[in-house]
């Protein structure tokens, strides 16, 4: 009888051993789904990783142009002594800082107006209006953004008849496109950091005799700081990577610029290396201290 | 809410002109695509498909088109296999080190996408592996898993597990159970994070630089390479709107799929 139930007397089937024997051992289950992922992140990302670490203290042979596999703190000397390459990796970090406060600025009414005023239904489509441009077209952004700021321009057709002109291509261009380019990765964090915040502390605040400003300040903004934290993660880190925008829009020299010039026209990769360890020196730095702020529960 | 009608109708201002901020500059490429003139000069001189049709019949448009839609459904579809099991892993599981495997799936989108591709770079000199497509893929598989992963582990968060216990107390194996119970529940989660990855390697520009060599272009290289070439600007400009049609869409579709779930945690 037992033999037509298919459940109660299972075929011996190889799935069906394997199955069971998986099912009889946790780990074994475990490690087969985290094989294959972490194989290729430790293997191909980590180890990625750990070489351009090593190569940073590699040196280009200036003859031949093949690295030479001895240690060397060269690199590193020369990066700490060399006044230029410290005014970009400054200038470069400054600029991220800027392009951070700013986009905190810009977009607090954006988020406010989203999370507390904001209809259901208008609620949404904003959500999906930040999204769209946080997601895609980043080099067309950047692109776009030469044709609005060249000379013969938008920005200069429109001003002309008022008599003024636009920034042209420079540092300003930099500071207004990587502003644009990450914007949205702040609005977002805020927005449902304030989602968060119940309507009755800003009630309760009123009632006390607070005034709007004193309720941002003293509630509104410290609920909202590690939002604010979380999204200046993505803003901070993406400009000090960016070598795409200060080349299509400036002259200027940041810190992407160097480490994209060594490897290519320079063929002194090691070089390069030792440079890039400056951002993911500060990043590092900054998502410690980011996740003991809190940081990353609000991502 | 106690807010002034002024602080109200500021918030409003500020967010209209925001959103303006936002558009007008992809909207002026679209519309700069149809410029009849060479030369970018504003206002425009009038309107012509004619770069269009250019555009399409363009040699190293279409290869570059080509190279990318393989490299973005290489990507995605590593980045699916890869994102899946580690979501499955780490929200199913508790084990030693499972913070630090969260960590590890970020860690390729917070740190600059410069060091990514240096880093890729390196590796793929150390062990002789020559670039192209292949190290294309290989670099935006990297980035795309966080993609599937954060929408998969968002959908696992919300079903829970008992579905699966139940299944398994019903009689189904393992497999049958992630056929009938588990794989059904993500698929949704799954075509979004699919999509979404799918854009974010279509117009990738910053690790795929240092991963693609000299032999080959993605859609984004071949803007890069050409951007500064005055004969070749309308034709850049319309290569443009596809890289942006081609990356707004699926982003579009992936929101759409999931309501916003998952799809705001980069």
């Amino acid at each position: 009888m037992t033999t037509k139930n298919s459940l109660a007397t299972p075929p011996a089937s190889l799935s069906r051993r394997l199955s069971g024997g998986l099912h009889r051992h946790p780990r074994v289950r475990l490690a087969s789904l985290l094989a294959a992922p972490l194989g290729w992140l430790v293997i191909a990302y980590l180890g990625s990783l750990v070489l351009f670490l090593i190569s940073s203290f590699l040196q280009v042979d200036s003859f031949t142009g093949n690295v030479v596999y001895d240690l060397t703190l060269d690199n590193y000397i020369e990066i700490f002594t060399t006044d230029v390459y410290r005014v970009i990796a400054i200038r470069t970090v400054l600029m991220a800082a800027v392009v951070t406060l700013t986009t905190i600025v810009l977009a607090f009414p954006i988020a406010f107006y989203m999370a507390k005023l904001a209809s259901a239904r208008t609620r949404g489509i904003l959500v999906v209006s930040i999204l769209l441009p946080l997601w895609s077209g980043y080099l067309v952004k950047v692109y776009a953004w030469r044709l609005i700021l060249s000379e013969s321009g938008v920005l200069n057709g429109v001003l002309e008849p008022l008599g003024l002109r636009g920034p042209g291509f420079g540092i300003v261009a930099v500071w207004l496109v990587e502003t644009y380019l990450w914007l949205p990765y702040m609005i977002i964090p805020i927005f449902a950091g304030l989602e968060r915040v119940p309507g009755s502390l800003f009630e309760a605040s009123a009632d006390l005799g607070g005034r709007s400003v004193f309720t941002f300040r003293r509630v509104v903004f410290p609920l909202v700081l590690p939002a604010v934290v979380a999204g200046s993660i993505f803003t901070f880190s993406l400009t000090l990577g960016d070598y795409i925008t200060p080349t299509l829009v400036s002259n200027t020299k940041f810190l992407g610029n160097v480490v994209y010039d060594f490897v290519g026209v320079a063929g002194n990769q090691p070089f390069a290396a030792a440079y890039a360890m400056i951002p993911v020196v500060i990043m590092l730095v900054y998502l410690l201290v980011a996740r003991r702020m809190g940081a990353f529960e609000a991502l | 809410m106690q807010l002034s009608r002024a602080t109200r109708i500021g918030l409003r201002l500020a967010t209209g002109g925001l959103l303006a901020f936002i558009y007008i500059p992809i909207l002026l490429i679209v519309l700069y695509s149809f410029n009849s003139s060479r030369i970018a000069t504003w206002p425009i001189a009038g309107l012509t498909l004619e770069w269009y049709g250019k555009a399409l019949q363009d040699e190293g448009i279409r290869s570059a088109m080509l190279t990318s839609i393989v490299a973005a459904i290489g990507a995605t579809t590593i980045a699916l296999v890869l994102g899946t099991l580690i979501a499955l892993a780490v929200q199913r599981y508790r084990f030693f080190g499972r913070e630090t495997v969260s960590l590890l799936v970020i860690l390729p989108i917070a740190l600059p996408g410069i060091v990514t591709g240096i880093a890729l770079n390196t590796a793929f000199r150390a062990i002789g592996l020559e670039l192209g497509m292949l190290t294309i893929i290989v670099g935006h598989a990297t980035f795309c898993v966080v993609v599937i992963y954060n929408n998969a582990i968002a959908r696992l968060r919300r079903t829970g597990g008992s579905f699966e216990e139940a299944s398994a107390d019903l009689g189904a194996d393992t497999f049958h159970t992630f056929r009938r119970v588990t794989f059904p529940a993500l698929r949704t989660s799954l075509v979004a994070g699919a999509l979404l990855a799918f854009a974010l390697s279509f117009d990738e520009i910053i690790v795929t630089n240092f991963t693609a060599g000299a032999g080959i272009q993605t859609l984004p290289i071949w803007i890069f390479s050409n951007y500064s070439r005055p004969n070749q600007l309308p034709l850049v400009n319309v290569a443009a709107v596809m890289v942006l049609v081609l990356s707004l869409i699926p982003v579009y579709l992936a929101t759409r799929i999931t309501h916003g779930e998952g799809a705001g945690r980069t």
